[in-house]
């Protein structure tokens, strides 16, 4: 009975979590503070909720007894002044009127200042995604820590030192105006695009995704998609995740091997998630006069989900979907997939012309799906014996072992 | 892992009376916080079954009975549904507790039932073993 109540406490934590620390950071003008208030709050309602029951509203409940522990703070502060000099600093400007008649103003408000925050430049990435899980996802220590597979000291001491960088830089509590925001938004972006990745493809170890992180960056992506509606590119990392989700279950067998997009069981393909990821495209599109690198990243990804064989792909689309993100977020790797998308439209030899150009490049010399590519380009120009040495060299430069294994097969089939 | 939150019919669902402004304004607001909350995925009310069909099979093997409706039993029948994305099967009882009650006349019923997802499969241990062991088993044989 004990850990039933503690499991929908669980629960509404995960529920309230955000929305309190949010309305508390703009009371407090702390994130810390806020986060600790909150806290509080979810310790006495572990000691009373068993005893009294649920209450009708537990999240105006959390919010109440907050609220009440941060006006005694203040007021134990005030009297003990000397002794605590610093937090009596950081609650100098904050009264009790403040928090007494605090308006709950418009949550969604709140929750776009607190991601602003958790996502701020002057927080390292992995502090960011560590405290963005921990404040907006409302993610244990824990939970974070088995999703990045390090310890759970590891992450408790990022959020810290985060924290304790918010507070001394004194980060305001806004979202940011003008040219300011299209920049910090997109770090936003990229910050949920990230956990959404990690979750997606593991870079090294035995697992191949790790979806937690995924369905976390998705829930994310979809609140966030409801507080900064007018923002093209956040609908259109939305769909990009939207339909990259639907492929989730698909994309890797019972036994762990990973299964590549051209060989997936497409009736298996997430049909809602598709739907959902081409609505918020056609959203972003309406919004936005040109195509952002997340809207065109989820053009791409439509074209694969629609299609209703690996036969049906649209590559000429594809091509120029890549050549137009090429433009907008030059990177090699998007050359890498140009190059693909090419030879898949207009035949291998043009492909490998673009591969063999990119061999060049400084940053792709460790890159092992270089050679992969290159591999699969020559095995379908015939040319076997170079394929297999670059699938070989594929395999010796990836961290991942399940992949490892695919690209050792490929080069064995070469033999045959 | 995703739940459908059921709504069942009632004899003004199928009668085919609207609820009350009141009713419909809450459930707007309702659905509007499990959007914000970025959990919702799909949702649909249905029409009262006097325009549908059941297509039933009575005899195995035999051929398909089609019926138009009504049909009775409201309580059998559903109004609409809810489909969600959460993290328990707590939070989907929270969420569900937090609807407004879907007909404010005694009849009210919302139906909570877990969505089957493949990962259920893939991500079950011992699945994986049998599987593993299946595999052993057909190379043995191969083998052989």
């Amino acid at each position: 009975m004990t850990n039933d109540i503690h499991r929908t406490i669980d629960a509404i934590w995960r529920i309230e979590a955000a929305k309190l620390i949010a309305s508390l950071t703009r009371m407090m003008r702390d994130v810390s503070l806020a986060e600790d208030l909150a806290q509080d709050a979810l310790v006495i309602a572990l000691e009373k909720w068993p005893e009294l029951g649920i209450p009708d509203n537990p999240g105006a409940w959390l919010m109440t007894t907050a609220k009440r522990r941060a006006i005694d703070l203040i007021r134990r502060t005030k009297v003990r002044g000397q002794k605590y000099a610093e937090l009596s600093r950081q609650l100098e400007w904050v009264t009790e009127e403040d928090i007494d008649g605090a308006i709950d103003g418009e949550i969604g408000d709140d929750l776009l200042r607190l991601i602003f925050m958790t996502c701020h430049p002057s927080l390292s990435q992995e502090a960011r995604v560590a405290l963005t899980l921990r404040l907006l996802c409302g993610l244990s220590t824990n939970e974070i820590a088995r999703s990045f597979l390090v310890p759970e000291s590891t992450i408790a001491q990022r959020i810290v030192r985060a924290k304790r960088t918010l507070s001394a830089v004194k980060i305001p509590f806004e979202v940011p105006e003008g040219a300011e925001l299209k920049e910090r938004l997109s770090t936003v972006l990229e910050v949920i695009y990230l956990m959404f990745n990690e979750g997606y493809s593991a870079t090294s170890g035995e697992q191949w995704f790790k979806p937690v992180l995924c369905q976390e960056a998705l829930r994310l992506g979809r609140v966030l998609a409801e507080i900064a509606p007018s923002e093209p590119e956040v609908h259109g990392l939305v769909a990009l995740m939207e339909i990259q989700s639907s492929r989730l279950k698909t994309r890797v067998r019972p036994t762990g091997d990973p299964v590549l997009l051209m060989d997936q069981h497409r009736a298996q393909w997430d049909r809602l998630l598709i739907h959902r990821g081409l609505q918020a495209l056609e959203r972003s599109q309406r919004l936005g006069r040109t195509w952002g690198p997340y809207a065109l990243q989820a053009a791409i990804s439509a074209c694969h989900a629609q299609a209703p064989t690996p036969d049906d792909t649209n590559w000429t689309r594809i091509a120029a979907l890549y050549e137009a993100l090429s433009r907008v977020a030059p990177s090699p790797i998007v050359e890498l997939n140009r190059a693909v998308a090419i030879s898949m439209a207009f035949g291998p030899e043009y492909g490998l012309q673009l591969i063999d150009e990119l061999s060049q490049d400084q940053y792709l010399k460790d890159y092992h799906l270089l050679p992969s590519v290159r591999g699969e380009l020559l095995m379908k120009l015939g040319r076997k014996e170079e394929a297999r040495e670059a699938l070989l060299r594929a395999a010796a430069m990836t961290q991942n072992t399940r992949e490892q294994e695919l690209l050792m097969k490929k080069a064995a089939d070469c033999e045959q | 892992m995703r739940f459908m939150m059921i709504v069942k019919a009632t004899t003004d669902s199928e009668a085919g009376k609207l609820p009350s402004q009141e009713l419909i304004e809450a459930m707007h607001k309702y659905n509007e916080e499990l959007v914000k909350a970025g959990v919702m995925l799909a949702g649909d009310g249905l029409m009262p079954s006097s325009s549908g069909i059941r297509i039933s099979y009575p005899e195995p093997g035999g051929k398909p009975k089609v019926v138009d409706g009504p049909f009775t039993e409201a309580k059998e029948m559903i109004a609409g549904y809810t489909l969600i994305e959460v993290k328990s099967r707590e939070e989907a009882i929270e969420w569900a507790l937090r609807m407004p009650d879907p007909h404010g006349f005694g009849q009210g019923e919302i139906e909570l039932r877990q969505v089957y997802e493949s990962e259920d499969l893939t991500s079950d241990a011992e699945f994986l073993s049998k599987e593993a062991e299946l595999r052993k088993q057909l190379m043995e044989k191969q083998r052989s």
